[in-house]
């Protein structure tokens, strides 16, 4: 063997490694659809929002309040599911194209450990609705998603724990002024998501 | 001549030192997982577990999953140990060269 062997059984042994232990085919594409979709979120539910603070009468003011809580779940569920199977989906062109398994050892691992911090927010933001802590739902909610990206990064490209850390900063702060919960929500799930999303984008997908 | 004798025959090979990779960072691998991670035969992975096997690199673990039989592999001590002065030779020779 000579060195240029040897220099090829040290990359192949990183190689290795990391496609055994890490999930490396998330899509850069689907962070920026998921900001996105977001920012459209946002601007409806702000229509819906101003609408209420518009209407000066109180009994009025809370009947159209009470009405528009199902419209905002819907909203926010619709935003969530459609991010989650954009990111399925390119994931799964991705993996496709590299001639690899979307649904193996490693990306079992990465979802496991992705969803323990994530489920036990929206655990946690279910009491906090049931208990009226309204105040507190948007910093928890940037909180336990951040926590969940820092802890999924273990396990899949490494730098999604920066947009992680960045997302329990905005979630911080969210708590101590929480009359800004809707524009922290903005950068965080929105603007955060497109900026991480292109940036990914560029490092990984183009290559 | 010391660095020379820290290359160990054993791992000298490309499929040997590519489960020794794999079974480096995980708990534990089963004979499907390197069998696509490797893309080799399953005559050729068994021959080569078998070797790393027979030097005590690594451990073989046989049971059922339902009633499917699924063989686990995970490195021993001593596997990781000769693996860590393997890599450590390799990156010596070259860097000197």
């Amino acid at each position: 063997m000579n060195n240029k062997d040897y220099l090829k059984d040290i990359s192949d042994i990183k190689n290795l490694m990391n496609r055994s232990s890490r999930f490396i085919s998330l899509s850069g594409l689907s962070g920026i659809l998921a900001g996105v979709y977001a920012l459209i979120g946002a601007y409806l539910a702000n229509g819906i929002i101003t609408k209420i603070q518009m209407e000066t009468h109180p009994i009025k003011r809370f009947l159209i309040g009470y009405d528009s809580i199902g419209t905002l779940l819907i909203i926010a569920f619709t935003v969530i599911v459609l991010s989650v199977l954009t990111a399925i989906y390119l994931t799964y062109r991705k993996t496709k194209k590299q001639h690899e398994n979307i649904w193996d050892i490693s990306s079992k691992r990465l979802i496991i450990n992705f969803l323990i911090p994530l489920l036990t927010g929206g655990i946690f933001c279910i009491v906090l609705i049931d208990k009226e802590y309204f105040d507190l739902i948007a910093s928890s909610t940037l909180i336990f998603y951040g926590l969940s990206l820092i802890n999924a990064s273990k396990y899949s490209i490494g730098d999604i724990q920066y947009l992680g850390f960045i997302e329990v900063v905005l979630g911080l702060i969210c708590a101590m002024f929480p009359g800004y919960g809707f524009w922290l929500w903005v950068i965080g799930f929105g603007i955060m998501h497109i900026i991480y999303g292109t940036y990914m984008h560029f490092k990984y997908d183009k290559q | 001549m010391s660095i020379i004798n820290n290359i160990n025959k054993v791992f000298d090979h490309r499929i040997r030192l590519g489960i020794m990779s794999v079974l480096m960072v995980n708990e534990y691998a089963d004979f499907k997982m390197l069998k696509d991670l490797l893309k080799v035969t399953d005559g050729n992975l068994a021959s080569h577990t078998k070797a790393l096997e027979c030097a005590n690199y690594i451990k073989i673990q046989k049971q059922f999953i339902g009633r499917k039989p699924n063989t686990r592999y995970s490195t021993t001590k001593l596997g990781e140990l000769e693996f860590k002065k393997h890599i450590d030779a390799l990156e010596k020779l070259i860097n000197t060269q």
